[in-house]
């Protein structure tokens, strides 16, 4: 029971929600950078939403399936086929054994996310599947996916019959979410907002950002005009969160998004909100976004709305998986 | 009026709470932040997911879900946790800690920035070994890597500014940047001013405990040479 890569992607990780509770040992959080996909790929499998999924880049990794899975894609739409014919995201997929899962093409977003019904045969450390590329841990083997990795996973639902010889069937369920590509990302203030001028609070919240190529796991870089401090306080070193956007000395700004430290030493001027960061982890360099204010108690609100949306579906799910066996098995 | 104050509350994003007891690095005001770090992680609290103490401020990451009222964020009703804890503070005891005495290897070999720092300080590398290992440093928190630990104050007559740019780094590698000196757990790029190294793995994915010093331990080093260092090795694997 084991999937294999037949061919290595650029960066491709197992992540889950992210490891809590040792941030005080230095050891970051990681995690999915879009969570709000690598749930949905979870919950329409009925499967609990923390549970591991891979994450994809582009140009990404191949995949044979050596058994029968149930699979669904979230997230960026990297045109995925299975032997070369097209199959759809955010629709559970029966897939046969001795098919082939490729990505064909770039189209929208930045980061897909595979979640197998069967359960992934993976590490867990400090209470998480998440890899830390840093400390080389958690995941497959705290690395990116490489060609002839195997991972096993259990066997999950005989569906050798629903299959019927065919190289894969599409369940009749789907959600109707598709990346959303705006590009006016809300935030809250951060503490060390007020050290900006009032001009440049304006222009903050005024001009188009682009993300440069130093986007990655750990943050994205922006390029646009300097944003000048009052002062040249120094920060003593503190924490720092996913979304922190901090203004470094030259200037300029950069969010810190899943992999980022545990603490930091630059004025966090803002902080993107977390109902949008699956947004903004969707972004690639070259595009551009704008800053858009909003308060503590809208951010609160969305995010709740966000958790509420992914739960109601998952249970929704749940059951819909347990009818349709029933009728099919 | 509680011992904690002054302190002031603000939100970390919309998911977290940082108490901020000033911008200062000073041992006191870290005893108070580890104080109520050890306190909280105490406390069975299903709301807080995480706490980050740092020199001057502690971090609490909480889930939003498990505030619900209709005219309260969840920032607020954290904050008011926080608050009533603080009035109840005769039930926050000092803090725990431990001490180590950890062996580096101050050899040229490894201690790749001694003559610069022995330059602009106008210090032979000796009396810089010798100022480096005749304090007991308490380690103020850990970040940037799992394991790296910030650690002060060094005595000002060896502190120095960090590089520029970062270089590629060694595990165990031991530094100084400003008034604080630290070991980088991992191979890593870093900014640090190298003195030496340690053979002391501070980071061990393996362990169930892989983190060798927690914040508020106090740690003193001593200075081994070559040989002990490769002998200190060798005993490892």
């Amino acid at each position: 029971m084991s999937l294999r890569i037949t061919r290595q992607g650029v960066l491709d990780t197992i992540q889950d929600l992210g490891r809590f509770g040792h941030q005080y040992l230095g050891i970051n959080c990681n995690g999915a950078m879009d969570k709000f996909s690598m749930q949905l790929a979870n919950a329409l499998l009925g499967k609990e939403l923390n549970a591991p999924v891979i994450e994809i880049h582009f140009p990404s990794s191949q995949i044979l399936f050596e058994r029968e899975a149930v699979i669904c894609i979230a997230g960026a739409d990297f045109l995925p086929t299975i032997n070369d014919r097209p199959i759809p995201l955010h629709h559970p997929v029966a897939v046969n054994k001795k098919t082939n899962l490729k990505f064909e093409k770039f189209q929208t977003g930045a980061r897909c996310y595979i979640s197998l019904f069967n359960e992934l045969k993976l590490d867990k450390w400090m209470n998480s599947y998440s890899t830390n590329l840093k400390a080389g841990t958690g995941g497959f083997d705290g690395r990116g996916l490489m060609k002839n990795d195997v991972i096993a996973f259990t066997n999950g639902l005989n569906i050798s019959k629903l299959l019927h010889e065919r190289e894969f069937v599409v369940f009749p369920w789907k959600a109707n979410d598709i990346v959303d590509t705006r590009n006016e990302i809300e935030f809250i203030i951060g503490s060390e907002w007020h050290w900006l001028s009032k001009d440049a609070q304006d222009l903050f919240q005024e001009q188009w950002f682009q993300i440069t190529n130093e986007a990655d796991r750990m943050g994205y870089q922006l390029a646009g005009q300097n944003l000048e401090a009052k002062n040249n306080d120094q920060l003593v070193s503190s924490a720092v969160c996913f979304g922190t956007v901090q203004l470094l000395p030259n200037g300029q700004l950069i969010i810190l998004m899943a992999d980022h430290q545990t603490a930091g030493g630059y004025p966090r001027i803002a902080h993107v909100i977390s109902a949008y960061l699956p947004i903004l982890a969707q972004k690639k360099p070259n595009d551009v976004i704008r800053f858009k204010m909003t308060s503590l108690e809208e951010a609160e609100k969305k995010l709740l709305n966000q958790k509420k949306y992914l739960q109601q579906l998952q249970i929704a799910c749940k059951f819909r998986l347990e009818e349709f066996l029933h009728a099919h098995l | 009026m509680n011992p904690f104050q002054p302190y002031s509350f603000f939100p970390l994003g919309d998911s977290a709470l940082t108490i901020d007891f000033g911008n200062i690095i000073s041992e006191d005001i870290n005893k108070k932040v580890l104080r109520l770090f050890q306190h909280l992680k105490t406390i069975d609290d299903h709301s807080i997911i995480d706490l980050v103490p740092a020199y001057s401020s502690l971090t609490v990451y909480y889930d939003v879900a498990s505030f619900q009222h209709p005219d309260k964020t969840a920032f607020e009703l954290m904050a008011d946790i926080l608050e009533e804890l603080f009035s109840k503070s005769s039930d926050i005891h000092e803090e725990e800690s431990n001490y180590f005495e950890i062996p580096v290897c101050y050899s040229k070999k490894f201690a790749l920035d001694i003559d610069y720092i022995a330059e602009q300080n106008q210090l032979s590398s000796e009396e810089i070994i010798h100022i480096h290992t005749s304090k007991t440093y308490k380690v103020y928190m850990l970040g940037f890597l799992p394991g790296f630990t910030y650690m002060g104050e060094v005595d000002h007559r060896i502190s120095i500014t960090r590089k520029t740019a970062p270089v590629k780094l060694f595990p165990g590698a031991v530094g100084i940047a400003g008034r604080q000196t630290g070991i980088y757990p991992l191979e890593s790029p870093g900014g640090w001013q190298i003195i030496g190294r340690t053979p002391v793995k501070v980071f061990k994915k393996e362990d169930e405990n892989p983190v060798l010093f927690h914040p508020g331990d106090e740690v003193k080093f001593y200075s081994i040479t070559e040989d002990e260092f490769k002998n200190y090795q060798a005993r490892r694997t």
